[in-house]
């Protein structure tokens, strides 16, 4: 089994008498991308400061590569890039100078980190504009360089803090791509906050939710997933004026059923049987189907199901670790 | 044990150059730095000759100290909440760099900058009135640790975990103009009433104010060894303080 890069042993973290993190326990391998979610608010940026030593917790330890940040964090945080929530580039420096000052900071020589920025900036799409200031660069643009930055490092651990989020389709597709492939290629183990439910699905090995600073849940998509068979789903889309779902699929709760604009999501354990029924029903109705379809539930289901029903005691959902 | 103890040392002494580097780079051309760096202490020395009958060398001493003591505390006071509004201090927190090296960064680059630009007021009263340089070794000492000690100041003052550059600035002027008129500045010690007598000592720019008189032949009024082993105590004091509040911020999650 790999060896641990990143351990959370009992994370805790008070402001004032607010709980914001409260016991967050985990540990992530080497090599894994490990992708961290939770609502607005829910502890996950607290989490992530506590990780990189920005914030000491109140209670608990954080170790980088077995190093103890409260106790080394220099040390700890040579095997860390980071890309923190609400961070910017250098505006009075240029795209290079930026590259290099993260790259100098983190002691790489001098012609290492020259090929390396390099390398980064063609990669990216910034070599065009090393010379360009940073308050010269759009959203996208700056959000690219700032991933430079943490990636020229060559450290072993890379935070990356909501990294795409407001960036146009181009940009962040990119970044998904460039994080898959240090992965993939280099090793690198990464730790993903992200609101992006599918992008989480796509990319991390495990997930963790956390919820009003507990975690909820913890273990790979698929096995979280499987975890909430009952919110498997008949999704089905009407050719005609259709009636009440509850005149379609019988006793079904009002929560299970999610209107859309010419149909309806019924959420089912046994979407099959659901499905029959609507079809029959709808046949003697003279109500016409356009299309249905039965669906497994996604990572979004497990996340909604988890932060609206797991207030907080969490219970079983795959491989859930909480306290 | 002890190679290991130098390579950190190593390694934080590097991170603080590259921090000097990047405030170099980032913020000396800000307009707050040329405003209160330059043209405060010129204005500030021309209000306090007018209408007064001195010769114009005997101004040169107090001149150079004002400059050093404006131009290397110019910058530190703005650092850090510059850092904040911009949203670059956290990831700068997150490197490597620990929190003594990267103020020791700030103090480096507010030293360095102060020292350069004191030249200048050095060289124009030299060139322009009848001052001369009587002994240059303590005039170096004075310009050097007195930078030290400033920019370590204006550090400090930075160290409030505010993103408003212009409470820091406020903060900045009441700590440093009060300092002016204890410090011996343009009425030398000896002639001080008794209250600022007792009172100079407790400013950093009396030692570096007397050091840079002893430099243009004037009268010392401390030891030369005092005004040195007094100015490198402000700055180490002076950051060591820093570090204090800029933690004390952090563990508070500011």
């Amino acid at each position: 089994m790999p060896e641990p890069m990143i351990e959370a042993h009992g994370l805790c973290r008070r402001f004032g008498d607010a709980l914001a993190v409260d016991h967050v326990e985990f540990v992530v391998r080497r090599g894994e991308i490990f992708g961290f979610l939770g609502p607005n608010g829910a502890g996950k940026s607290t989490t992530v400061r506590m990780l990189t030593g920005y914030l000491p917790p109140s209670e608990g330890r954080a170790l980088l590569a077995g190093i103890d940040v409260g106790h080394d964090p220099s040390a700890a945080r040579r095997h860390i890039g980071v890309v923190p929530e609400e961070a910017n580039v250098y505006a009075d420096l240029t795209v290079w100078q930026n590259v290099m000052l993260m790259a100098e900071l983190h002691g790489l020589a001098r012609a290492r980190r020259t090929a390396r920025g390099e390398e980064l900036l063609e990669t990216f799409g910034l070599a065009d504009r090393r010379r360009q200031k940073g308050r010269e660069l759009s959203k996208g643009l700056r959000q690219r360089l700032m991933l430079c930055m943490a990636l020229v490092t060559d450290a072993p651990i890379l935070f990356l803090d909501e990294p795409t989020s407001g960036l146009d389709v181009a940009s962040a597709h990119l970044i998904r791509d460039v994080v898959t492939r240090i992965n993939r290629d280099r090793g690198a183990t990464v730790f993903l906050t992200t609101h992006n439910i599918e992008e989480a699905d796509a990319l991390c090995h495990r997930v963790a939710i956390i919820n009003r600073g507990r975690l909820a849940a913890i273990d790979t998509p698929r096995a979280l997933r499987a975890a909430i068979q009952s919110r498997r789903a008949v999704e089905v889309h009407f050719a005609t004026p259709f009636p009440d779902a509850s005149t379609l699929a019988g006793e079904l709760s009002p929560d299970d059923i999610v209107p859309l604009a010419d149909g309806y999501l019924i959420y089912s354990a046994e979407p099959g049987r659901v499905a029959q029924e609507i079809a029959t029903r709808a046949s003697a109705r003279g109500v016409r189907i356009a299309s249905m379809a039965t669906r497994d539930p996604s990572l979004e289901d497990v996340f909604l199901h988890i932060t609206r029903t797991r207030a907080t005691a969490p219970t079983s959902g795959g491989q859930v670790h909480a306290r | 044990m002890r190679a290991e103890l130098a390579a950190r040392l190593a390694w934080q002494a590097h991170a603080a150059f590259v921090i000097a580097k990047k405030d170099a780079l980032v913020y000396y051309r800000k307009p707050p730095v040329v405003t209160f760096g330059i043209v405060f202490p010129v204005f500030f020395v021309l209000a306090f000759a007018a209408g007064r009958t001195l010769a114009p060398e005997s101004l040169v001493p107090g001149i150079v100290a004002m400059a050093l003591f404006f131009t290397a505390s110019a910058i530190g006071p703005l650092v850090t909440p510059w850092e904040r509004q911009a949203k670059t201090y956290e990831r700068l927190v997150t490197s490597p760099a620990s929190l003594g090296a990267i103020l020791a960064g700030d103090a480096l680059a507010g030293a360095v900058f102060g020292a350069v630009l004191t030249l200048m007021p050095i060289a124009l009263g030299v060139a322009a009135t009848p001052a001369a340089i009587a002994r240059p070794a303590e005039l170096a000492l004075g310009v050097v640790f007195g930078a030290a000690a400033f920019s370590a100041l204006g550090v400090l003052l930075a160290a409030p975990a505010t993103d408003t550059p212009s409470q820091v600035m406020m903060l900045s002027n009441l700590v440093r103009l009060p300092l002016i008129f204890v410090s011996g500045v343009f009425v030398p010690h000896a002639e001080m009433p008794s209250w600022g007598q007792s009172l100079a000592p407790l400013s950093p720019l009396s030692y570096a104010a007397d050091l840079i008189r002893v430099g243009f032949g004037q009268t010392a009024y401390f030891s030369v060894a005092s005004d040195v082993a007094a100015l490198a105590v402000f700055a180490v004091f002076f950051l060591a303080a820093a570090r204090l509040f800029h933690a004390r911020g952090r563990a508070r999650g500011r």
